[in-house]
């Protein structure tokens, strides 16, 4: 029985135990080792020199504030205002300049690549991807099928007011679906697909009356997509006889559009970028695969 | 009553009576809240409760016609009658559970690196499975082994049976039925949206009653004890459960919409939910998943290597210092964010002198070896132990590093943290709780030893790898993201875009996948050489632990 102090020797390293048994368990009258408790002593030291030079103790209206005087607040602002500091110059020129301007000068030109990616990466990744690859219904930036227009202004004009996002200037017009609303049957649509798929050298299904196919194309999107389906810039309308396909070219997805029409939104980036970025985003997307050669 | 017509000497008693009586009651009032619940989520929790409730006022009806006159006795020949039985289910509990909890850990691991293994399913979704994994990896497997562990040590160390009699079930039952809940809750959507702390309102009151219920029980066979003093053990227990029952009111503090809703709203805002938030949070860490573990260390280790613990004193002095510094580390979750700099700066600080108070710990269950090191060249299970405390020490040295303001500004939001976590969630508190089962299994079912340690070996080797292949990629993938964060072009831009960081962690996300695989199977391995363990291992000729459960598991 355990009741009284039976100390005893532990034979194997010779210390003496506390005397104290518990389900066979007993403990060793070990010191504290040294290096642990200076090594405590030295980080209780440490901790109140931290608290004697940074905010530390809540006071019943305000706190402690340490003799160092820093703020989390003043050290961020610092920061930022370090940043722009650094930027301030470039910055400075890139606001005077007009896109043609910034793509003429080389070091502007530079300046305006690396702001606009970052500023892609942050605003526009998420739908055009993180290199401007584009995905279904997003598209591809590095091309040069462009359904807005490819030129440094007409780049400019769509990051600024979008499509489909706000009535004053932004891009408007998208296509009506014809098949939900009615106005061609499922048969009639059906050919046209056909129709559209033979636009661009796809194979078409077997027996089908592209002729009927043409009529009606001729007749419901000629007025956008141009006669031979070579696509309006003017509204958004793609491009139908090439090989870049926004949603796929699947007869299944063309009947799908037809069906319940297409109209993709894109915001209008004025209303959250200040101009330079907007104008940096313009010079970064343009040199993507902007139509250069136009 | 119609028992009165029982045996004359055989009567039912208060704790029998009150609790079959007020069973029945809840039984019905679940019943009513589940026939006007607001949403079909919670009325099929009403209905569980309803049905769980109504179990238990029969079973506790059905066991008293079933038992003796006479209540189990204390001591049978001067000896300790202990009560194991609830120590068997939960320590059963905690192995399904657990392989459980790592399996969902592994699915989010790889949904993580292809997300497309959600199959587009709302239950399935990693919003969903994340908690289901944090909480049945903490709360029903560490749970569940706290648990059992607390129980054993508690009788053994005190020489007393476990107080009350129906108790020590409803404390087993009730906190495995209250993860049952937790966890459907998480599936069907129910969640109050604070981490570690997602259960709703209902779920929190049910573990309210439980945890009190169960430091009654822990307190009163420390009462009962036969011996002088209270084992080290015993302190950290008791730390564990009363810290946890403090943490867990202040941070569910919550008005319910309705008593027929299963939506509530805490009564902290803002900064300062944040803050109560991760008081909770950290504490939880500090007192669930370090104090309780440390507990299962103190005893389990000198136990399996018989040896004395090495300071007497150290255990001491690491105890107290632990639980005064850990309670006011927790803001070291928010810096550099709206928290005061004040707070910020104390978190960070008491993280730092933390260090010392959580080394005790570890010098305490390593030197515990002294003399017997011998053992772990062919003690595996004494391996998994020392490995955890080895683990433990590094955790609690990673831990207050990162604490450090300079090094947190790189490693916060990052799988830094994630590595971090896990070298203390699987390395510390799994392997010890590993080692517990592996020395608790044959006490408790009479065994001369596991069915196999070559098992045992292979859990720890393949589960070791797991591991390492798991901290190695999160710190790698952690320290990289940091980086990228914050890499700034020579013109003034951001070098990165979040996106591409993202794909930047593919390769170490499936190199983690790959490590949770192998910890999974490791504990796969655990479960059967358990089972055969049970089912056919040979068993100790004289009884050394009269282990008579007075209530079967209801399973």
């Amino acid at each position: 029985m355990a009741h009284e102090t039976h100390e005893q020797v532990d034979a194997v390293t010779g210390v003496t135990t506390t005397g104290h048994t518990w389900d066979d368990i007993q403990e060793l009258n070990n010191p504290l080792p040294r290096w642990w408790l200076w090594t405590f002593y030295v980080t209780i030291v440490w901790a109140i020199g931290y608290c004697i030079a940074y905010p530390a103790w809540p006071l019943v209206s305000s706190y402690t504030t340490g003799v160092l005087g820093w703020q989390s607040r003043d050290a961020i602002v610092q920061d930022l205002d370090a940043l722009k500091a650094q930027r301030a110059g470039m910055t400075a020129k890139l606001a005077q300049a007009s896109v043609e301007e910034i793509q003429q000068n080389p070091e502007l030109f530079a300046f305006a690549r690396a702001q606009g990616k970052a500023a892609f990466g942050d605003n526009c990744a998420a739908c055009h991807g993180a290199g401007g690859g584009g995905a279904k219904g997003y598209p591809n930036l590095n091309d040069d099928d462009w359904l807005w227009g490819g030129s440094l202004p007409e780049i400019e004009q769509t990051i600024r007011h979008g499509a489909r996002f706000s009535a004053d200037k932004g891009h408007q017009g998208a296509m009506p679906a014809f098949g939900r609303d009615g106005m061609l049957k499922r048969q009639e649509l059906s050919q046209v697909a056909d129709y559209v798929r033979s636009l661009s050298g796809l194979p078409t299904e077997k027996g089908v009356d592209l002729a009927a196919g043409a009529k009606l194309f001729a007749d419901n999107c000629a007025a956008c997509h141009g006669d031979k389906g070579q696509g309006n810039k003017e509204l958004g309308a793609p491009n139908l006889s090439d090989q870049i396909w926004l949603f796929g070219s699947d007869k299944t997805v063309i009947m799908e559009g037809l069906w319940n029409g297409r109209g993709g939104v894109m915001p209008a980036w004025h209303e959250r970028l200040d101009d330079t970025t907007v104008k940096a985003l313009t010079v970064y997307v343009h040199s993507l695969g902007g139509d250069q050669r136009r | 009553m119609a028992h009165a017509a029982a045996a004359p000497t055989k009567q039912m008693t208060f704790g029998e009576a009150g609790s079959s009586l007020t069973f029945a009651v809840l039984a019905f009032l679940c019943l009513i809240i589940a026939a006007k619940a607001y949403t079909p989520e919670y009325a099929f929790h009403a209905y569980l409760f309803t049905a769980a409730f109504a179990a238990s006022a029969f079973t506790i009806v059905n066991r008293y016609y079933d038992r003796p006159a006479e209540l189990p006795p204390l001591t049978i020949g001067g000896k300790p009658n202990y009560n194991m039985g609830p120590v068997k289910f939960s320590t059963i509990a905690a192995v399904i559970w657990g392989i459980a909890g790592f399996t969902i850990g592994l699915l989010i691991a790889l949904q993580l690196a292809f997300p497309a293994l959600n199959f587009d399913t709302a239950w399935l979704s990693f919003g969903r499975m994340r908690p289901l994994h944090t909480s049945a990896v903490i709360f029903a497997f560490g749970g569940n082994v706290l648990i059992a562990s607390s129980l054993y040590v508690v009788q053994r160390t005190c020489r007393a049976r476990l107080v009350g009699d129906i108790t020590p079930w409803f404390v087993v039952l009730g906190y495995n039925f209250f993860i049952v809940i937790a966890g459907t809750g998480y599936l069907l959507g129910i969640t109050q949206g604070k981490e570690y702390a997602e259960p709703e309102w209902y779920a929190d009151l049910w573990l309210t009653v439980v945890w009190v219920a169960y430091l009654l029980v822990f307190l009163g066979t420390i009462m009962r004890r036969k011996e002088p003093h209270i084992y080290v053990a015993n302190w950290f227990y008791l730390a564990f459960i009363l810290t946890i029952a403090v943490l867990h009111l202040g941070n569910n503090a919550s008005i319910p919409v309705s008593i027929f809703s299963p939506k509530s709203y805490i009564v902290w805002s803002g900064v300062q939910d944040a803050l109560v938030q991760w008081w909770y949070g950290h504490n939880a860490v500090g007192f669930f998943l370090t104090a309780g573990f440390l507990a299962i260390m103190y005893y389990f280790i000198p136990k399996r290597a018989e040896r004395p613990v090495y300071s007497y004193r150290l255990s001491i002095i690491h105890f107290w210092a632990l639980i005064f510094m850990y309670i006011w580390a927790g803001p070291h979750h928010l810096h550099y964010t709206a928290l005061p700099d004040w707070a910020q700066t104390l978190g960070m600080v008491f993280s730092v002198m933390l260090w010392m108070p959580s080394w005790g710990g570890m010098i305490n269950g390593l030197m515990t070896l002294s003399g017997a090191w011998d053992k772990l060249r062919t003690d595996p299970v004494l391996r998994l132990m020392v490995v955890s405390v080895a683990f433990y020490g590094m955790a609690t040295f990673e831990g207050p590093l990162m604490s450090v303001k300079a090094v947190n500004s790189l490693s916060h939001y990052t799988d830094w943290t994630i590595g971090h976590v896990h070298s203390g969630a699987l390395g510390w508190v799994a392997y010890v709780s590993f080692g517990a089962i592996y020395c608790l299994v044959p006490w408790l079912w009479n065994k001369k030893e596991l069915y196999s340690m070559k098992a045992v070996s292979w859990h720890f080797w393949i589960s070791t790898l797991g591991i390492v292949l798991y901290i190695s990629a999160m710190w790698v993938a952690g320290i990289l993201q940091g980086l990228m964060w914050r890499a700034y072009t020579s013109l003034g831009f951001l070098e990165y875009s979040f996106i591409e960081t993202v794909e930047a962690m593919h390769p170490f996300y499936v190199i983690r996948a790959m490590g949770g695989a192998l910890f999974v199977i490791g504990s796969l391995i655990m479960a059967w050489n358990i089972w055969k363990t049970i089912t056919t291992a040979e068993s100790v000729e004289e009884a050394a632990l009269p282990a008579q459960p007075v209530l079967v598991a209801a399973e």
